[in-house]
This record gives C-alpha cells, structure tokens and sequence, in this order.
C-alpha cells in the first residue's frame, strides 16, 4: 500500500488534509518515524491513527459523514474490482457459480455508483479507484486467487463477511443523516445475503479448509473454514456469546449452545481494525 | 395505520409462544421511556384501528427495542413449530440449519426480553392458522416473508433509534436475519438469495416502517399491538 498515494487521494476530498495532520512534512516526517519502529503488519495501524488523530474531532457532523460514506465507497470498488476480474477469470464454473458472481458483481457496482452519487449530491468528492490500485493476491499471500477456485471463493467469503462487519462498524457515524443511514443499513443486509450465499458455495463445492470444518450461512465461533491465519482478524470477535452485558448462552433457561449464541449476532469492527484488513488488497 | 385484520378466534393453529423467566436485569435502564404494557379489554370491531388499542410497544429507543422484541417473537414461534412438527420430506440439512435459525430466533427473542426487563411487552400469541406445517412449500414461503420482512424491519428501524449501541445491536442482528433470508431463499431457487425480488436496482435491500411491517405481519400475530407511539423518524 503506498501511503502517499492515499494520502493524495483523500487530499482530492480534503484539501485540507495536511492541515490536519499538521502540516505535510511534520505529518510525513513523523509518520516515517513511527513507521521505522513497528513491524510492517502494524502498518495500518499506525496510519489508522494518523487519521483518526486529523479526523478524530472533526469540525462539523458532516465531515465525518462523508468521510464515512467514502471509506464504505473504498470497500466497494475493492469488492467490485475484485468480482470483474473473478467474472472474467475464465475459471468460474458455468451455471449456477457464475451466475451467482455476477449478481454480486453487479451489487458491487451498484453501490460504488449508489455512493458516488451519494456523495457528489452532499457537496463532497468521491475517492476513486481503479483496477491498478488493488492486489488481489494481497502481496502474494494468494498468489491463485484467480486461478485457484477454492481460493477465490475464500477471498470472496472474508470480502463479504469483512463488508458485513465494516457497514456494521460505521452505522453510528451516519446516525445524523437518516437518508444515508438508511442506505448504509440496506447495502449491509445485501453484503449480508451475499455473504450467505457464498458460504453455500464454499460448502457445496467442498472447498472448506481444514479438513471436517463446517462452514454455514452464518458464521459459527471465529471459524472461516479458509485454512490460512491470513483471514482470521475477519473472524475474531465473532465468537462473542455476550451481548450488551448479556450472556446468550442458555439465556432465558433455553439450550442455546455458544456456537449458536455466536452465529445469532454479527460482529462489527472499526475502521482501523478494516483498514489492517483490507490494506494488503491495495497496491 | 395499521390494520386489524388479526382474528379474534381461531380454534386450530394459534398457541403460546414459549416463554421461559430471564433475568430480570435492567441493561437499558428504561425507566420512564413509557413501555409500560396496556392491554385492553375493548372489543376490536372491524373499523378499530390497532394503534388506538392492544399491547402498547412504547414510545423512544424501548419502543423500537420492543417492536424488534415482537418480531422475534414470531419468528420464535415459527421456527419451533416447525422443528415440533417437520414438513413431509424435510432433508438433514434443511431440519439442522432450521434448527439453527430457530435457536438463532429464540437467542435474540430472549436477549430483548431480557434486555428490556420491566420494560418488555407481554409473550404475544401468533396465528399460523395460515400455514400448513406439513408442506414444505407453504412453510418455506412463509420463512422467506418471514426473513426478508425482518431485514426490511429492522433496515426501515435504524434511523428511529437514538442510542448508538441499541443501532449497533440492531445490525448485529439483521446480518443474521439476511444471511437466513439467503438460505431459505436459495432452497426454495438456488440463486435467488439477493433476486429483484429482494435487492434493487441500486443494490439496495428493502427497508420498511412499522406500520407496514405490522401490518404484514399482523395476519400472524393474534395478540392486537398499539404502535402509536413508536417514533416516526
């Protein structure tokens, strides 16, 4: 991920930018300085906080709206660049799996379009993306993700599952505009229904990693079935059996296991912990 | 508005819904928020409209959280008879993942009743005197109403609740209803799990008011509620 190109992208949106993160060069300068001392992975993190540090205490409702609304239009152009080029891999199979990809495909396109708009009609400037800008095989970590089909659905299932936890995430920063609220919630559930079906794929194809996981619809514990660490922060936190301080597990007197109780309610996740998530897809 | 188009008696096919005693801790801390249950005593003519009279869901965020409340109620209800009584022909998986989205109905039916303490309405009674169990094509018809209803719910509920965490909460459960909304869609047509009939052209599910959606619901809910006073906006 090249730190200067985002930078330049959200400066397109937000002039501003640098005056929030201070001034250009003390910004740079001390992002490089922290970025000496931690590992690579932590990356996100540190730049996370960089931009919570200039967004963090914005100065009117609005800016953390659109700033909102353009993290949810990044998420879409990575999950819709990635279904084109999945579409036009030549390795879906014909019929139901195709067809299928397309209609997600399609979705995707929908909202990154649906956003714009969105955003261009509240005065703001959308960030854009090309093709170029993302790494499908996340700096090599899937390096078949468009030749492999059990790698490209694993792909597809921590895309959808991490969209679901991200629409999730930022719903209560779009509570002062119902409109865009309202709109976030129902691309969410789609992410949801996209998620869902997915996983069907995954099972019916007999593509669960490690051998004798169970993947369902819904998400069991903090199971992927994806046999690789490299998708587990999507899935960490789902395991939760508490809810507002309220163990699930046999509540009410009832039998419900804790698998069960963790496949009733999705988790969210921040921004910063989906930046992490996500950063290895852009190049 | 909504209509009163429940029946008042039906010998076959309405019962209890299972209600089990929770803790009656108060997480919400509601007091005040006026969910206080009245249950009237009135005769529900033809004409009465159901928001004058019934089960009082409340007004604020405890009215949102008890119209969610009453939601799960049903689905509860739905999925437990199913698994009591399985239509003809019902594969492994179909009754292992229906139980799971029943137990899945149950958890959140009784995280809101806990959730809302003092503040929770009454169990309802329902009315499934228009399904037959027996059928897989009737009872999964009506799971899929039943599950896209609920994401239309709570996507329509979101912009009426005030508190972040009860928001939160509330899209902590919808992804769920979605991902059942999926499933039962693509056993009835594998494929269909986010048709035209459900997504729209913006790729956008639906989203619903409460007033439509009791409305559509109240065919499968005996007991009258009065939605009067859940927030508008």
């Amino acid at each position: 991920m090249n730190i200067q190109n985002i930078i330049s992208e959200i400066e397109k949106t937000d002039p501003e930018i640098y005056d929030r993160l201070d001034t250009r060069r003390t910004a740079m300068k001390s992002f490089a300085k922290v970025s000496g001392k931690i590992a690579l992975a932590a990356l996100p993190f540190a730049l996370g906080s960089m931009f919570k540090k200039a967004y963090g205490s914005p100065t009117s409702p609005t800016d953390i709206v659109i700033d909102t609304l353009n993290f949810a239009l990044t998420l879409e152009y990575l999950e819709s660049n990635f279904y084109i080029q999945a579409v036009n891999s030549g390795m879906i199979p014909a019929g139901g799996a195709l067809n299928a990809l397309t209609v997600i495909r399609d979705h995707e396109n929908e909202h990154v379009n649906f956003l714009k708009t969105a955003i261009t009609a509240a005065g703001a400037t959308p960030v854009s993306f090309t093709a170029a800008n993302f790494d499908f095989t996340a700096g090599g970590t899937f390096p078949t993700v468009f030749s492999d089909y059990g790698t490209l659905l694993a792909v597809a299932q921590t895309f959808e599952d991490t969209g679901v936890r991200a629409y999730k995430g930022q719903a209560g920063n779009l509570m002062s505009n119902n409109d865009y609220l309202t709109a976030a919630l129902q691309i969410h559930s789609v992410e949801a229904r996209h998620a869902a079906h997915i996983r069907e794929m995954r099972k019916a194809a007999n593509l669960l990693v490690p051998a004798g996981v169970d993947v369902k619809p819904w998400i069991t514990l903090n199971e992927s079935g994806i046999g690789t660490p490299a998708v587990q922060a999507s899935y960490d936190g789902e395991e939760s059996v508490m809810q507002a301080g309220i163990a699930i597990t046999q509540i009410g007197g009832t039998q419900i296991t804790a698998a069960a109780a963790s496949e009733a309610f999705d988790e969210p996740l921040t921004k910063e912990q989906i930046t992490a998530i996500v950063t290895p897809f852009f190049a | 508005m909504l209509h009163n188009e429940i029946k008042e008696d039906q010998p076959n096919g309405s019962q209890e819904i299972l209600t089990r005693p929770v803790s009656r801790r108060n997480f919400f801390g509601m007091a005040g928020l006026g969910a206080a249950v009245i249950v009237t005593a009135a005769s529900c003519k033809k004409d009465d409209i159901i928001n004058n009279s019934g089960v009082n869901l409340g007004s604020g965020d405890a009215g949102i959280l008890n119209y969610a409340y009453a939601l799960e109620q049903l689905e509860a209800a739905f999925y437990t008879q199913i698994i009591a009584t399985p239509y003809a022909n019902i594969s492994a998986l179909e009754m292992a993942y229906l139980k799971d989205i029943r137990d899945h109905e149950v958890a959140h039916r009784e995280f809101f009743k806990a959730a809302l303490a003092s503040n929770a309405i009454q169990s309802l009674e329902v009315d499934f005197s228009s399904i037959d169990f027996t059928n897989r094509t009737s009872v999964l018809a009506t799971a899929k109403a039943f599950e896209d209803l609920g994401v239309s719910a709570y996507n329509g509920a979101g912009k009426l609740i005030s508190n972040p965490d009860y928001l939160t909460l509330a899209g902590k459960i919808v992804s769920v209803e979605a991902r059942h909304a999926a499933w039962i869609r693509d056993i009835i047509s594998m494929g269909s799990f986010a048709d035209m009939s459900a997504v729209d052209g913006n790729g956008l599910d639906k989203a619903r008011m409460p007033d439509d959606v009791l409305t559509i619901a109240g065919t499968y809910i005996k007991t009258k509620l009065n939605a009067s006073n859940l927030p508008t906006n």
